[in-house]
């Protein structure tokens, strides 16, 4: 059983452990290095980079601004091809959505393919709560099920783990969950890979049910894609006999032409490969190869609150490539647990608190988990403005203002633990505003800088505690060039 | 051609030196600078926590201390970037909130004539050259808002190239952020310090006897860990650098604060 | 077809959600621009070709080269090297191909249980193009292909591709020769993963081997 994301603390909480961890620091200093320099050489083969980027971008926004048109094509298209399309509203319906589905076969055990959209909805758990075992496939996947542990990167879910560690999880854990791990299994990852391959072959075999995402939803044609390394895509999507695909509403795009640009995006800024190993395409069913029964499952869970924000929907132009994660300086820090969600890292900030709402000190907190340093914006093959997103954000938490919560128009009001902070806010955007209030309040400081202690009291200890503090000048420029430059600048003094 | 010193608060209040440098240097290059004394904060500190609407008369004072300059220049990447990036976003959403009069239009006519000092030395003054002299091993660290947001690019090591005596070291994984990010600094202080704490050990590990950036903002941040660490190296304003010459004397930038800070020592 | 009432709640929220856009505005209203490259510089095909070639082998596939009359040769000799004693085909694979392989053929055919796949050493079969800018091949289900999990299962996979009309410089000219109805499995090398410390390690569940031949000349009637 996979661990929830219920009950998190909040990001500057989290990450004051996570922090302090060295080997989870190390591990992933590490791996988000290894994989920075392989993406900037991936991306800088293809000189129309900033023109796919664009293409992308636009190719989503058109999407978004007419989803409604787009999905009932897709339910046309994937009905007209043999498949099923479903709707779920949210997390409880496409979990019984789900349940159902796999009841009605008869079976009690699913493979499954890495999917953001199952984890998002915790699908796995509510499958147990109804008998049935749900095995993930996915080699990092595979990692944290065993340890029963939570799925840290998008792309790597086990990025917080070291190959030792991963040696030791799978002899100690691998025999409660079939095949146990070969004796004598060393820590070299072609081993691991091994290890995995056979542990999960019987499984394969065996399915009659698998359990995908996809990366994309073609709307003219009903075409699914999903993009993978391991072999483990293709396994559950073409040897069951049932497939059934959780997708969330904004993974539609319009036409196949619009993969040439995807399938050139995504796997450079994900994996830094020209091309990932595979890439499955299914339409609907086809008589003699693959799944008898398709279903499509389109999620909404929170996605329409996200577009109905002007500023925020941008965000829905993920591909979730996670090349923000790899390039973010506070994800390398924190780690993905940190951000509480199974969107970790810059997407997550700024998806997390859309998909869920304002909800709790923990998604409050997320669109401040960022020094607003930009890499992810450059980074992003899709070109979300992630810092842009972030701020407004973090307008919402201290204004409070318009937000649309599982479908209805609401105005949220102004965290309350934010009190204090605006009280200081508003106090110094009116010093500011006036320049007189401001030299006194210089003055001051100057006048008391032998007074000044090494280290401050109360809050101020976040930052005297691990950084000295300036000196305090003996005088302020401004006052230095009234004092030398004959008088206050043009225009006299101000009011 | 009339030139307005935008200060910024940060440097007007904590450090003065490095704005008496901007003049020096710009009085040197021939540039007759301007201090317009209404001028105040750019408003940075208080939309990056998600306060815009209180940045709405900051923006209005800014173009108001502005509307005769033909040139603003500030020795800051961060105040130019908030400026130059966010007032027509501020702009904007001030419009779709049906209130076009709080940003009026000389703000973007203010914006349009905003640059980072190195900017302004590059691209307007077309020198790179700028006749320093600085005797001592610097390592440059490029902030995040002069990097990505303003796109300075190699303008400030060109510039410092050119300084005679100046030995620039490498500063690995220099692109990376500091840590520092306004009231990050102090509502995530572990990662910001874990951040700024690799930035002090990369540049403690440069050799170098000076850390060189064009923001005092970062340059507090990471100065604040060098000193807890005990560490030989001092943070300066690239201003500072620039403005020091043969003539004026390479520790002139020494006297005048009398704050430790500036001097390479 | 299940809850016609979520369909509509979810619909319904997604029109309001879209309140700023103008009713007036069409889906293709909003631009997109495709000025990207068709494909990245210009190459003479048989420069497509070797970078085909270079593309699968940086990515751990086997790459061999050949004339038609030579295939059947080459792949006789590729299987004895690997020992391999099964092999599945697909059914509309030439039937010459295999006519000196040192071994026993399992004909593709649903009544195969995925059971018996996995005893099977190797798969032969063509594939619908390869892309050189990328080292993919692409399979489409064709005839010469066979459906998809007889390249999956088995262990060892020999791919042909025929240089002179099935390579294509990018993936946006893929694209464009691809039928979407079909059930398609793009293929980058041998099965690989990242998931350990993002550092690539070929072999995971797909076959481990992957060899390419690229054939000069129509095969097809062989």
């Amino acid at each position: 059983m996979t661990g929830t994301y219920l009950g998190m603390p909040s990001f500057p909480r989290a990450a004051e452990a996570s922090t302090r961890d060295h080997r989870l620091r190390a591990n992933l200093r590490r791996a988000t290095h290894t994989i920075r320099a392989k993406r900037d050489r991936a991306v800088a083969e293809l000189d129309d980079w900033a023109q796919l980027r664009a293409a992308g971008a636009a190719v989503k926004d058109r999407t978004l601004r007419h989803l409604d048109h787009y999905l009932l094509q897709l339910e046309e298209s994937v009905t007209r091809a043999g498949g099923t399309v479903h709707w779920a509203a949210d997390a409880a319906e496409a979990n019984r959505i789900v349940t159902g589905l796999v009841l009605a076969t008869g079976e009690r055990e699913v493979v499954k393919v890495k999917s953001m959209a199952t984890q998002e909805i915790g699908l796995n758990g509510a499958l147990a709560a109804a008998g049935i075992r749900a095995y993930e496939t996915d080699l990092a996947e595979l990692i944290v099920q065993l340890d029963d542990d939570l799925p840290s990167h998008i792309l790597v879910p086990a990025i917080h783990r070291n190959r030792a560690e991963i040696r030791d999880i799978f002899l100690r854990r691998m025999a409660d969950w079939g095949l146990s791990a070969p004796e004598g299994l060393t820590d070299r990852p072609a081993d691991l890979a091994e290890a995995a391959r056979l542990h999960l072959r019987e499984k394969f075999l065996r399915a009659k049910v698998a359990v995908s995402g996809a990366n994309f939803a073609v709307a003219e044609t009903g075409t699914l894609v999903v993009v993978e390394s391991e072999g483990n895509g293709r396994m559950c999507l073409t040897l069951p006999e049932t497939l059934i695909s959780v997708v969330g509403i904004e993974k539609v795009v319009p036409t196949w032409r619009d993969l040439e640009i995807f399938l050139q995006l995504l796997p450079r800024s994900s994996t830094a490969e020209r091309m990932n190993p595979y890439t499955s395409m299914w339409t609907g069913i086809t008589d003699g190869d693959g799944p008898r029964a398709f279903h499509l499952v389109l999620l909404d869970n929170g996605r329409t609150d996200t577009l109905a924000d002007g500023t925020g929907r941008q965000a829905l132009r993920c591909i979730r490539c996670s090349a923000c994660l790899n390039v973010c300086p506070v994800y390398e820090r924190a780690g993905g647990h940190a951000y509480g969600s199974p969107y970790p890292g810059p997407i997550g900030a700024v998806l997390t608190p859309q998909l869920r709402g304002l909800a709790s000190p923990l998604e409050e907190s997320l669109p401040y988990a960022s020094s607003l340093c930009g890499a992810c914006f450059e980074a992003c093959p899709v070109a979300i403005d992630i810092p842009e997103v972030l701020v407004h954000l973090r307008e919402r938490v201290v204004e409070g203002g318009a937000v649309t919560v599982r479908g209805t128009r609401t105005v949220i009001k102004p965290a309350k633990r934010h009190a204090t902070e605006r009280a200081v806010m508003r106090a110094a955007g009116w010093a500011f505003d006036h320049p007189r209030v401001l030299r006194s309040g210089q003055r001051l400081l100057a006048r008391t800088r032998g007074l000044h202690p090494r280290r401050l009291p109360g809050p101020g200890r976040a930052w005297s505690d691990t950084r000295d503090l300036p000196e305090v000048p003996p005088e302020s420029f401004r006052d230095w060039w009234a004092r030398t430059r004959g008088g206050p600048g043009r225009g006299g003094e101000p009011s | 051609m009339r030139v307005g010193l935008f200060v910024t608060c940060v440097n007007d209040t904590l450090y003065p030196r490095t704005a008496r440098a901007v003049v020096t240097l710009l009085e040197r290059l021939g540039v007759q600078v301007d201090f317009p004394a209404e001028q105040s904060c750019c408003g940075q500190p208080f939309f990056n926590t998600g306060y815009r609407h209180r940045t709405e008369p900051l923006l209005r004072r800014y173009a108001a201390a502005f509307r005769d300059h033909d040139y603003i220049v500030t020795p800051s990447g961060s105040c130019a970037a908030m400026v130059r990036d966010n007032y027509p976003r501020i702009a904007a959403k001030a419009a779709a909130e049906g209130r076009p009069a709080a940003v009026p239009g000389a703000v973007a006519e203010a914006v349009a004539r905003t640059y980072e000092l190195t900017e302004f030395l590059v691209d307007v003054l077309g020198v790179t050259d700028v006749g320093a002299y600085y005797p001592h091993t610097v390592t440059y660290h490029p902030t995040c808002h002069g990097l990505r947001v303003l796109g300075l690019g190699d303008r400030p090591r060109r510039l410092l190239e050119h300084v005679e005596g100046l030995d620039l070291r490498e500063l690995p994984g220099a692109e990376e952020c500091c840590g520092f990010g306004g009231t990050f600094a102090v509502k995530n202080p572990a990662v910001s310090t874990a951040m700024g704490t690799d930035k002090a050990r990369a540049v403690t590990a440069t050799g170098a006897r000076a850390l060189c950036a064009v923001d005092n903002s970062c340059l507090m941040h990471i100065g604040g860990i060098l000193a807890r660490e005990g560490s030989p190296v001092t943070p300066v304003h690239i201003a500072e650098i620039l403005a020091c010459s043969k003539e004026e004397g390479a520790d002139r930038t020494r006297s005048g604060d009398g704050a430790g800070r500036g001097a390479v020592r | 077809m299940n809850g016609g009432t979520s369909r509509e709640r979810i619909l319904g929220r997604v029109r309001r959600a879209l309140a700023d856009v103008p009713p007036s505005e069409h889906p293709g209203d909003h631009p997109v621009a495709r000025d990207y490259a068709v494909q990245h510089g210009e190459r003479t095909h048989s420069a497509t070709v070797g970078l085909l070639a270079e593309n699968l082998e940086d990515y751990r596939a086997r790459v061999h080269r050949t004339d038609a009359p030579g295939l059947p040769a080459l792949l006789a000799r590729l299987l004895g090297e690997r020992g391999a004693r099964r092999v599945v085909v697909p059914a509309g694979l030439p039937g010459g191909w295999l006519a000196g392989a040192p071994a026993e053929l399992v004909l593709d055919s649903p009544v195969l249980t995925d059971h018996e796949l996995d005893s099977v050493d190797s798969v032969v079969t063509g594939c619908a193009l390869a892309i050189a800018e990328t080292g993919t091949v692409v399979l489409d289900a064709g005839p010469d292909q066979g459906s998809r999990r007889i390249t999956l299962i088995p262990d060892h996979h020999l791919c042909v591709v025929r240089t002179d009309d099935q390579v294509v410089g990018s993936v946006p000219q893929a694209i464009r020769r691809l039928t979407p109805a079909r059930p398609l499995t793009w293929i980058s090398g041998p099965s690989a993963t990242s998931d350990i410390e993002l550092e690539r390690v070929e072999g995971v569940h797909g076959p481990r081997t992957l060899e390419v031949i690229l054939v000069a000349g129509d095969p097809r009637e062989l």
